[in-house]
């Protein structure tokens, strides 16, 4: 990609990985902070991002459509989200277990049908050109966005409004704050629970769907290694804030890209090292924001608190 | 005191746990057109079928018991660690790096040593530094202890691919393979490995650690409740490191074994199945070591059918998968279940005393 470009290609393709990276990052913690603010972890995020990436390449591929590809990741992602909304919420059973489970669960049925998807190729997402024609190629394929990409950012700040000004996003709220309140609202903490689940786990499906029809584009059992995982670490790191989510999935996606890029002009020393950026970017975010002393601003009150 | 309605219940819940995840994987089979029937007699005939074929299954049960601790030990500190995929890379790790290092200039049997005491301390330092971050900096240790596993494979792979590469192995990187003499043989009259043996004695040494000492006890009690811990005066932090370190040093013999017993080099294939294998052995076991072993063999078996799945019914190898992960949802369950059932519930005795106040943990909980 950055051929002919020389050093200056690894600036230009972290910045490019940084949008086409950062969209699947970018719905994954937003559905990670849609669950969280209603009191419920959802580490099994990981295994809907398999299952949503597997089920829009097959579905592309079936019916030529990518845009029915998305809707079906979802689609897929809100079957998984409802089988987590329900168990984490018996009695007795722990949420971060059930993630676990969900984990193994998603990856297994993504892998199973996503069998005979891995050869052929599937129709990809159309992708709007920043760039104009003037610019050399490698700069026009690196400023080729995906309108996903777009409809993540216009989701964040749709995402806030929801949760400050609407009545369902007090729901949302009180449910994940102060559960006693909402049972004295006379609102259902079950059902706001259930439908906050399912909501995020629907758009970690779309966020499968971006690995898969954008970037990179292909459907291999390796193409989310733990991505659904460090959202979930992003959505703590952006303090369950839906615009700082959005900021710290581009930060993620530029981490993401630093491996391949150095790789483009020519590094090959290091490259699976460069690849875990993103895994000790997260764990040293989580080391320096974390602190036994004190809550974290803005966290739930009924977060990680058994029913 | 528990008495036997308790424990037939917890032996009820479990074994039946199990069998609802059978049949729901029979539902799932049938759906994607495979006869139910045919695939529960193939995984019969491939794990426990034959003296032969149950061997299969023992190979693989051992580095699962040993991952499984990786879990079941922190469980018992209220810890959700399952970072056992990376314990069990760095282990392996480790121990082909000394037993390249020293290589033949010592007797085999101090190489084996060398390489287990390598696997230990490389694995439990690995899990030690998910327990000392959970500590000290509050960082959550289910997903701090999943990062290190993809850090701990990103190092095998560069490690495997570049620095510790052995030129012969071309279309699977691989690093120079282990002397033969160095190698774990097997126990006389089979083909198990004496990696078997790892396996159950360090289940039984933390069986009896976790509930026979002062250790596991302070253990358990900072598990329960973590402040009334601290008013006892229990060390928290360092219980909480050490019982990490543990955990993650059985990992890391898990590891060992894989290298020196089974693969006799380190590649890829290290990070194969024992990890998500051993959470769901130590959840079904209930974090009990001595469960562990006989869940252990079951999952093994589970593990050995893959193959046969794939090459007789044309099923994909994620069935595996697939299964795993329905037990495990089953199992997960089955824990709501506890108490609700009325054949297993106390007889009410009758005494003259009041009811006694309902202890924390008992009391009813408002469902919505």
């Amino acid at each position: 990609m950055a051929e002919g470009l020389g050093w200056w290609g690894v600036p230009l393709a972290i910045v490019a990985g940084t949008m086409r990276g950062g969209t699947p990052f970018l719905f994954v913690s937003l559905g990670e902070c849609l669950t969280e603010k209603s009191g419920k972890i959802n580490l099994g995020l990981e295994g809907t991002l398999l299952t949503g990436a597997m089920t829009a390449y097959g579905t592309s591929y079936l019916t030529g459509s990518p845009w029915l590809g998305i809707l079906a990741a979802g689609l897929a992602g809100l079957v998984l989200g409802s089988i987590h909304g329900w168990l984490s919420q018996q009695y007795r059973v722990n949420d971060v277990a059930v993630g676990i489970a969900m984990i193994i669960f998603g990856s297994g049925i993504a892998f199973f049908f996503g069998k005979p998807f891995i050869q052929p190729s599937a129709p990809q997402l159309p992708t709007l050109n920043l760039a104009g024609s003037a610019v050399s190629p490698a700069v026009e394929a690196a400023l080729q966005i995906s309108p996903l990409f777009l409809l993540g950012i216009a989701l964040a700040p749709l995402m806030t409004w929801f949760f400050k000004s609407t009545r369902w996003g007090l729901y949302v709220r009180a449910v994940g704050d102060s559960p006693d309140a909402a049972r004295a609202m006379g609102v259902s903490i079950f059902k706001v629970r259930m439908l906050s689940i399912m909501a995020g786990s629907f758009l970690a499906g779309i966020g499968g769907a971006a690995l898969s029809l954008y970037y990179p584009g292909v459907w291999t059992e390796r193409i989310s290694s733990g991505q659904g995982l460090m959202a979930v670490a992003l959505v703590i790191f952006a303090r369950w804030n839906p615009i700082m989510c959005l900021w710290a999935s581009l930060l993620f996606g530029g981490a993401q890209a630093l491996g391949p890029a150095l790789q483009s002009v020519g590094i090959k020393q290091g490259y699976y090292l460069f690849n875990a950026a993103p895994y000790v970017l997260t764990l040293l975010i989580m080391i320096l924001t974390c602190s036994p002393k004190r809550t974290l601003a803005g966290v739930p009150g009924a977060l990680g608190i058994d029913n | 005191m528990q008495t036997w309605r308790r424990t037939l219940e917890s032996l009820c819940l479990s074994f039946g746990a199990i069998l609802v995840g059978l049949l729901l994987f029979g539902l799932f089979c049938a759906m994607v057109g495979a006869n139910p029937l045919e695939v529960y007699g193939l995984i019969w005939k491939a794990a426990f079928g034959s003296a032969s074929t149950f061997q299969n299954t023992l190979i693989r049960a051992s580095p699962l018991m040993l991952s499984a601790l990786c879990t079941a030990l922190p469980a018992r500190l209220g810890l959700v660690i399952i970072g056992n995929e990376g314990a069990l890379v760095m282990g392996g790790l480790a121990a082909i790096s000394i037993g390249l290092a020293i290589g033949t200039a010592l007797p085999p049997i101090l190489v084996q040593t060398a390489m287990a005491i390598a696997g230990l301390v490389a694995g439990g330092l690995w899990i030690a530094a998910a327990g000392a971050l959970r500590h000290y900096r509050a960082v959550n240790e289910t997903i701090s202890s999943l990062l290190l596993n993809y850090i701990a494979i990103a190092l095998l792979n560069h490690l495997v691919g570049g620095p510790m590469r052995d030129p012969s192995s071309l279309n699977k990187p691989s690093t120079f393979p282990l002397a033969e003499v160095n190698m774990l043989g097997d126990i006389p009259g089979t083909r198990v490995h004496w990696g078997l043996v790892y396996g159950l004695v360090a289940c039984l040494i933390t069986y009896f650690l976790m509930q026979r000492t002062t250790f596991g006890f302070a253990a358990r009690t900072a598990g329960g409740n973590v402040r009334a811990a601290r008013i006892a005066g229990l060390p928290v932090g360092k219980l909480t490191v050490i019982i990490c370190f543990l955990a993650g040093s059985c990992a890391g013999l898990a590891g060992m074994v894989e290298v020196a017993a089974v693969q006799g080099t380190a590649n890829e294939s290290l990070n194969v199945g024992y990890g998500y294998g051993g959470i769901l052995v130590a959840f079904a076991a209930r974090h009990n070591p001595l469960a562990a072993v006989l869940i252990s063999l079951l999952v093994g078996g589970i593990l050995a059918s893959g193959g046969i799945l794939q090459r007789s019914l044309n099923l994909p190898d994620a069935t595996v998968l697939v299964f795993q992960g329905l037990v495990f949802l089953v199992v997960l369950y089955s824990d709501s279940l506890y108490g609700k059932i009325r054949f297993f519930k106390e007889k009410p005795i009758i005494t003259t005393s009041a009811s006694p106040p309902s202890s924390p943990g008992e009391e009813p909980v408002v469902t919505v």
